[in-house]
Order: structure tokens, then C-alpha cells, then sequence
């Protein structure tokens, strides 16, 4: 298996794009990958959560790939809840690093305004079990609802801790130009905010939206040398669980996503104490604190305090979701997980809005529905 | 006597019951002051089951007429603008030009645009006045619009009538200025013959009210030459009672300007009587000399805005009919549950 480095980034605004189409977006965020790394891709993996759903359109390997002038190659679309952009990533960097091509084009896109709002609770159904989950009446927001519940009971974690993790994520996206919000949020409102799937309120979830990230993924070994760091992928792993929440062995954290991160830690040999930066899954504000535990940062039930003590700010220990995460920068879902490594990409060559100092090791972490799939990817820079 | 075209008299109406938007809310399980904080709008209000848009036009222009002190004979038309007319096919126009016991030689149109339906009247009628085809015109903006149970819209979506008399006789606030701008824009529609209408969630904001009213205000004060700061009030309109504040402050207004032409909070989304209301209430306290400007907005979309000057024919006229504040005066407000407002509206399958 060969070293695999990201060639070339591209991602569009987050937010409402009345103006842009699921196409618009793609082709946004390809173009400018593909013209940064300058080579032509030849396989194109597009991932994409929900395009069935909210734009009528599947087999978008086939239509995206023909959108840039692509048509001949190979090109499928992924599917992992919103942990799509991860898995796509990590099957890019397998083509690459198993020699099934050399340049691979990797984009996350989600077009998820175009309908109305209740539509959005539908489509999180469509991530759950549907038979026995969905069906009843718990979405993805009624099932992270659960859990923070746990955390509560099991921790003590607070209400309060918990909606930090909203006024963080605000926090660190006022500098991105790319974020849906660039507005800071108040703990008051946060906890005032209207009610969704108690304890969780509008303000503890991302929101919907549009937009697309892609990276143009090529072999470490010959890739030009430019003037920004090469940043290399030193670590992928993806592991899954029991789907139904109420089927889990814990409820309090995802097993997946410690699977996933003890199998890019392995492989790129490091710790979680290595990271310096991360980009996570906030899908909910508790979501963070789940991820904190799970990729090891801090110990489980401690995350609570941790994040109100800013062990997770910019200034903290492990500076997280520098971007705004998906509660700030946005959450299209096919381009979360894309996302997520561009930001680290941006990180690790010093050119991000919201720069970590000397930041040598990344981490990005995907996941789908409420902990049915993990994907972890680590990140390093090169020379 | 000179020939600016202006209005000579107006007239509003609002009914006199109402439902507090939290106890609309809590029917639907939502958390009380969700609304009333979120949108800004405490109560609306609810038409009897005898009122709809003739009725309420019928108030509102007989107020307009005797503020006006025109002779009925002299009135050349009758537009009303509403998305709630009680007939697809036979004009409420004609029904109120009757009960008014106005000429029979009269052009009579009934126009629709959604909210921006009431502007529009106002729009044709001064331009016929202008064009010296009728002497005395009357304009009328009037609803009683649903919202379906449980949707957004039902916070809002209220009863009301604003009507403005234009001529060049003693005119009471000459019409400086117009501009229309309007698009193919999907945010909220009613097929024919449903009772409800439907609209499309987040898109209604930015793309839609916010594009057009801003498109709308810029372009009137660009093309007169104006800027916000020249303006003593600023009437927009009002589908909740947070868009106009919103709109107002990107524009440059202050809340100062936008006071007296607010109503939403306290009656709701009157539609096609919106912005005329709102203008109804400004000219109510307004000083001569004051430059108003009024940006009215309809779905589907488009905004049509107008400046108007207030003279010093204004205090005596709007002395001979009721102010929309003593027509909405608390004291006469009376309260529904929402099973009473849900009868009172027609929302309960009857018989079998």
C-alpha cells in the first residue's frame, strides 16, 4: 500500500444557497480540487447522504462525474448517513493506496433546501432503523435527545455543559468565510432557544444545508512539491454497531467511533494525545461530548466540564471543530465528512481562518446516524 | 385647488375578536411563547361568521368616504385586493359599490397578488386619477385569511380592511412617488378551490420578502432621489411582526420610523390590508409636511412601494372617522379558545 496525500481542496459556502443546485455545488467544490492538484482525477467518488430524497436524483456518479466534462470516468456515489463524506474519503484514499488509480476526485455534496423544513425530520428517519425507530417516531434529533439523557443521568453532565458546546462551535466560526453562521450565540439563548426532543433545543442542532467539499487524492510518493505543505493521510478507520440505539451495549458513547479512531491511531501510529487539531461529528451539541470521550481526549463522563472549561476552544488542549463544526460552518450531509479533511488540510499547510498554531496532526471524525457507522481519519504534514 | 394626485380620504376596519398566538401554540404542543418571541406576534385577529373581505371593505370605505367628503356620484371606480375574495368568479367590488350607494357608472376590477394585492389597487387607481379617466378612485385592501390547523401560517394569518379614496380635491398625503418590482418567485401559493395555502418553509425569507422589499425600497429611492434618513415613517409589510424590523434596519430605518405603521403583534398578518394599515395608523398621527414611505410585498412575488406627503389638509379629515387605535382598542377586543376560533373559521369537518 502506498502513502496517499491530498493534492488539491475545494469547498463551497455553507448555508442557504437559494441560488446554487446540487450540481452547482459539486462542480464548485470538484473544480477547484482538481485545479489546485492539476492532474485529471480518474475515478470520481461523490458521497451524498440524501439526493433520492430531497432533489428527486440518484445515480449521481454517473450525472455529477458528466456535470464537470468527466463522463468517462469511473465514478460512483456513497452512502453512509452523514457519515457518507468519511466513508467516501476512506475509499478514495483505499483506490489510491491499493494502486486501483492514482488520482481520485473525492466530493461531498447536499442540497437539502429545496424542501421544507418538516421534510428534514422525514429524511433523518430514513437514517435510523426505519422498521422500529424511524417509523415510531424517532428521528435522529429524538435519538441524540436520548442519549444526552443518558450522559446526564450516568454523568452529571449538565444542561449547561452541554449547550457550551453550541457557543463554542459559534465562537470558532466567526472568522470563516465559508460558515452558514458567523454570528456568536449566547449560552441563554441556547437554553431558551424553542423546543425540539427534550433536552435538546432549535440551537443544539445543525442546521440544514447546502453545500459541497472535495479533495483530489493522489500517491505522497512524486506529488509535486508547491508552495504549501504536502499533508499526507496516515491513518483510516471505519468500523460499525448495532444500528437501532436501543439494541447498543452502551448509551452513553459510540463504539464505533472508538473502533474506528483505535484503527487510525494503530495505523498511524500515534495516541490521541499526538492530535493537535480535530474536526468532529457535532451533529448535536452532546454529539461533541461524545466524541470528545470516544477518541480518547478526555476520559468518558468528563466531557461535560471539559468542554465548559475550554479544553476543546482554540486555546484548550485540543483545539476542535475549528471550522464551527457542523453546528456553525454548516451540515450538508454528503459534505461533512469531506469537509472535515479540508479543514485539517488547511490546518496542517497554515492557511486556515481559524489557525491552529504549529499544528502538525489532525484528526477528523464522521458519523452516521446516531452511531450506526464511524469513520476516523489522522492527517499529516509533511515536511 | 391644484391637480396633485393624492390621497383624499381613507378608512380602516380590523373585527373585534381575537386569539392569543400561545394559545394557538400550546393546541399544537408547541411551548407557549415560542411565537409570541420568535416572531414577535402576540394575538390576531378573527373575523365573525357574518364578516369576510366585502364586509370589512364596506367599513373601511365608508370611513374613507366620509373623511373624504366626496360626493358618491363622483367615485369612477372600485378596486379591491385581497386572496380571500368570496367568489372566484363574481368581483367583491361590485357588492361594495353597491352597498356604498355609489354610481352605477363605475369600473370595477377585483385584483389579486397575495399580500401585495391592497398596494395594488392603490397602484391602478391613482394612475387613473392621474390620467384624468376618473375623478375619485377608491382602493381598498381587505382579508380574511386561513391558515392551515397546525402550520406556521395559523399564527398569523388575520382579518383586516384598509381603504384610501385618491383624488386631486384636498388632498391629504400627495403621492410623490411609485415602483413596482416583481419576479417568478415559488414562496407561497393557493391552488383554486383549496382552502389553504401552502408556502415554501425558510424560502418565503431571504429570496422572497427580503429580496423584494429591499429591491423595491432601494429602487423608489434611487429613482427619487431619497435616502432612508429623508423619510419621517416607513410602512412595510408585515407578515409577522420580526421580517419588517429586519428589513427596516438593513435598509437603514429606525425603529422610530417603523413604530406607528407596526400592527402585526397585536392583529396578526391582515394580507392584502397589511402595509395599507399600517398607513392607515401613520397617517392617524402624522404631522403635516411628513414623508412616508410604505413597501407593501405579495407572494409569488413582488413589492410595490410609494412615497406619500402628508398636508395640512390632514387633521381636520382624519378627525371625521375612527383611528385604527380606538377601531383595535383593547376594550373591545374580545378572546376565543382556540375550539371557538376553529368554529368561528370554518376549520371543523361538519356532518358526516
Amino acid at each position: 500500500m502506498r502513502d496517499v496525500a491530498v493534492l488539491g481542496i475545494g469547498q463551497t459556502k455553507f448555508g442557504e444557497l437559494w441560488d446554487k443546485s446540487l450540481r452547482d455545488l459539486f462542480a464548485e467544490a470538484s473544480l477547484q480540487a482538481i485545479d489546485e492538484a492539476s492532474v485529471q482525477p480518474q475515478a470520481i467518488y461523490v458521497a451524498n447522504a440524501g439526493g433520492g430524497l430531497y432533489n428527486g436524483q440518484q445515480h449521481l456518479g454517473a450525472l455529477l462525474a458528466d456535470h464537470i466534462g468527466l463522463s468517462s470516468l469511473e465514478a460512483i456515489r456513497i452512502e453512509a448517513a452523514d457519515a457518507s463524506g468519511g466513508v467516501a474519503l476512506r475509499q478514495g484514499w483505499a483506490a489510491v493506496a491499493g494502486g486501483l488509480a492514482d488520482y481520485v476526485l473525492v466530493t461531498g455534496v447536499e442540497k437539502m433546501t429545496d424542501l421544507e423544513s418538516d421534510y428534514q425530520g422525514y429524511v433523518q428517519t430514513t437514517f435510523t432503523d426505519q422498521d422500529v425507530e424511524g417509523f415510531s417516531g424517532l428521528n435522529l434529533t429524538a435519538l441524540y435527545a436520548l442519549v444526552a439523557h443518558q450522559h446526564m443521568a450516568a454523568f452529571g453532565t449538565t444542561r449547561e455543559q452541554i449547550a457550551a458546546a453550541t457557543v463554542q462551535a459559534h465562537a470558532h466560526a466567526r472568522k470563516n468565510p465559508l460558515a452558514q453562521f458567523n454570528n456568536a450565540v449566547k449560552l441563554e439563548s441556547v437554553l431558551n432557544a424553542a423546543a425540539l426532543a427534550s433536552p435538546l433545543r432549535m440551537l443544539d442542532g445543525a442546521p440544514a444545508s447546502d453545500g459541497a467539499a472535495a479533495v483530489l487524492l493522489g500517491p505522497l510518493d512524486g506529488a509535486r512539491k508547491g508552495r504549501l505543505p504536502l499533508v499526507r493521510i496516515a491513518g483510516s478507520g471505519q468500523a460499525g454497531d448495532v444500528i437501532a440505539l436501543h439494541n447498543r451495549r452502551t448509551l452513553t458513547g459510540f463504539p464505533a467511533a472508538e473502533r474506528a479512531a483505535a484503527a487510525a491511531y494503530k495505523q498511524a501510529g500515534v495516541s490521541s494525545s499526538d492530535i493537535q487539531v480535530a474536526e468532529v461529528h457535532d451533529a448535536y451539541s452532546i454529539a461533541l461530548l461524545i466524541a470528545l470521550e470516544d477518541l480518547g481526549f478526555v476520559a468518558r463522563g468528563q466531557a461535560g466540564a471539559a468542554v465548559a472549561e475550554g479544553v476543546a476552544g482554540m486555546a484548550g488542549r485540543i483545539p476542535t471543530n475549528p471550522s464551527g463544526g457542523l453546528k456553525a460552518q454548516g451540515a450538508p450531509l454528503g459534505a461533512i465528512g469531506v469537509a472535515q479533511a479540508v479543514e485539517i488540510v488547511r490546518q496542517l499547510r497554515g492557511t486556515a481562518s481559524n489557525q491552529v498554531a504549529n499544528a502538525r496532526l489532525g484528526l477528523s471524525h464522521n458519523v452516521g446516524g446516531v452511531g450506526g457507522t464511524a469513520v476516523v481519519h489522522i492527517f499529516s504534514k509533511e515536511d | 385647488m391644484d391637480n396633485t394626485v393624492g390621497i383624499t380620504g381613507y378608512g380602516a376596519y380590523v373585527p373585534r375578536m381575537r386569539i392569543k398566538t400561545s394559545d394557538i401554540a400550546e393546541e399544537w404542543g408547541v411551548e407557549g411563547n415560542t411565537i409570541s418571541k420568535g416572531l414577535l406576534l402576540q394575538e390576531k385577529s378573527v373575523p365573525a361568521v357574518d364578516e369576510d373581505t366585502i364586509t370589512l371593505s364596506v367599513e373601511a370605505a365608508t370611513y374613507a368616504i366620509q373623511r373624504a367628503q366626496v360626493s358618491r356620484a363622483d367615485v369612477g371606480a372600485v378596486y379591491i385586493g385581497s386572496e380571500s375574495h368570496p367568489y372566484a368568479v363574481k368581483p367583491s367590488g361590485v357588492v361594495v359599490a353597491e352597498a356604498l350607494g355609489l354610481s352605477r357608472q363605475i369600473h370595477v376590477a377585483d385584483y389579486e397578488f397575495a399580500c401585495n394585492a391592497g398596494a395594488q389597487a392603490m397602484f391602478v387607481v391613482s394612475g387613473l386619477v392621474r390620467g384624468g379617466v376618473i375623478k375619485n378612485g377608491l382602493a381598498i385592501g381587505a382579508d380574511t385569511s386561513q391558515g392551515a390547523p397546525g402550520d406556521a401560517l395559523e399564527y398569523s394569518a388575520s382579518a383586516g380592511a384598509a381603504a384610501f379614496l385618491f383624488g386631486t380635491s384636498n388632498v391629504i398625503a400627495s403621492l410623490d412617488a411609485f415602483y413596482s418590482y416583481t419576479s417568478d418567485t415559488p414562496d407561497f401559493w393557493r391552488r383554486e378551490g383549496m382552502m389553504y395555502p401552502r408556502h415554501a418553509g425558510r424560502f418565503t425569507g431571504e429570496p422572497a420578502y427580503f429580496s423584494h422589499v429591499s429591491a423595491a425600497a432601494k429602487g423608489i429611492m434611487e429613482q427619487s432621489g431619497t435616502q432612508a434618513g429623508d423619510f419621517k415613517y416607513v410602512i412595510f409589510h408585515q407578515p409577522n411582526g420580526k421580517f419588517p424590523l429586519n428589513v427596516g434596519k438593513a435598509l437603514g430605518f429606525t425603529e422610530e420610523q417603523m413604530q406607528p405603521g407596526r400592527l402585526a403583534p397585536c392583529i396578526g398578518n391582515t394580507y392584502s390590508a397589511s402595509s395599507p394599515l399600517g398607513l392607515a395608523a401613520t397617517l392617524d398621527i402624522a404631522d403635516p409636511g411628513d414623508r412616508i414611505l410604505m413597501v407593501s410585498y405579495g407572494s409569488g412575488a413582488g413589492s410595490t412601494a410609494f412615497i406619500f406627503t402628508t398636508t395640512s389638509q390632514l387633521a381636520a379629515t382624519r378627525e371625521r372617522a375612527p383611528y385604527v387605535s380606538q377601531i383595535t382598542d383593547p376594550s373591545n377586543r374580545r378572546y376565543l379558545d382556540y375550539g371557538q376560533y376553529a368554529k368561528t373559521r370554518g376549520k371543523i369537518r361538519l356532518g358526516a
